[in-house]
């Protein structure tokens, strides 16, 4: 499914929305920035709740569709200018990481 | 000849958190314009961010070489730091001797390591205590 009919669906905020036709076919969750670098693949929604500036290197060198931050954690405008200028998906949503999964499991079933 | 090898060389700012990975994406860009296969892309930038991110937490910085042979990518990330006591303990999952403010910022699983030797063909663990550590991974073509 593509990144911006999920979007759609689950009601996702769009703090940056620089490619909405990337193809998301599954999803990871976690919040340690190597474990996500080890095991995440690049067809995968990243769900998160860290917002520090390094979440944008691992999305970048990962190819990840889209960052997805859970339970509307706040983020600094100036990550998200950098996620812009990086051309990284970066999305938010006020549910938990749980519900987010959920509902992405949901629509790639 | 020289002619058929690429060298790089990067320098890697201990203890900034804000433009650290920066060496391994310019890498990751660097790669891509040459044509390189986005799986070995994968598995360099991969390796490279964990290993530059290494020097910047627990060594104070650093340097990156990169060297692109017809048949293989290496890696080269050397420090003056602390030295790394014990590789086989440093290399298993899970452990880590990052300081508190550091895992807050989401590092500091202990999984650094592992990933550089998951993702490269080979790694190589240099170190002394009280000198410095220089690792060297390669990825064969
Ligand atoms: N360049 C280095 N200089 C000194 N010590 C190091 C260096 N690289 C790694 N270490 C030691 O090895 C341990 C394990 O490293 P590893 O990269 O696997 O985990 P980490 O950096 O602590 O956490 P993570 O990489 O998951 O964020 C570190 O906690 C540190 O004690
Ligand atoms: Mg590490």
């Amino acid at each position: 499914m593509l990144v911006k009919e999920i979007i759609d669906k689950l009601e996702l905020e769009v703090l940056n929305l620089a490619d909405g036709e990337r193809e998301v076919s599954g999803g990871y969750t976690g919040d340690l920035l190597s474990w996500v670098m080890g095991r995440a693949e690049s067809h995968m929604m990243w769900v998160t709740i860290m917002t520090n500036v390094n979440i944008l290197a691992v999305a970048s060198l990962r190819d990840l569709p889209a960052v997805l931050i859970a339970e509307d954690a706040e983020i600094a405008p100036e990550i998200v200018a950098k996620a812009a200028e990086q051309e990284i998906n970066l999305l938010r949503s006020p549910k938990s990481a749980y519900a987010l999964c959920v509902g992405l499991g949901q629509l790639l079933a | 000849m020289t002619a058929d090898v690429l060298k790089y060389h990067f320098t890697v700012v201990g203890g900034d958190f804000t433009s650290a990975g920066k060496a391994s994406v310019n890498v990751k860009k660097l790669l891509r314009q040459l044509g390189i296969a986005p799986d070995i892309i994968r598995r360099v930038a991969i390796a490279m961010y964990e290993g530059e991110i290494n020097m910047v937490i627990h060594a104070n910085g650093g340097t990156a070489d990169l060297e692109i042979y017809p048949d293989s990518i290496v890696i080269i990330l050397a420090d003056s730091g602390p030295g790394i006591p014990d590789i086989d303990q440093a290399m298993q999952e899970g452990f880590s001797t990052a300081p508190d403010n550091i895992r807050s910022l989401g590092f500091g699983a202990g999984m650094g390591l592992p990933n550089m030797k998951r993702y490269t063909d080979e790694m190589k663990i240099d170190t002394e205590v009280g000198v410095g550590t220089t690792v060297t991974m390669t990825i064969r073509l």
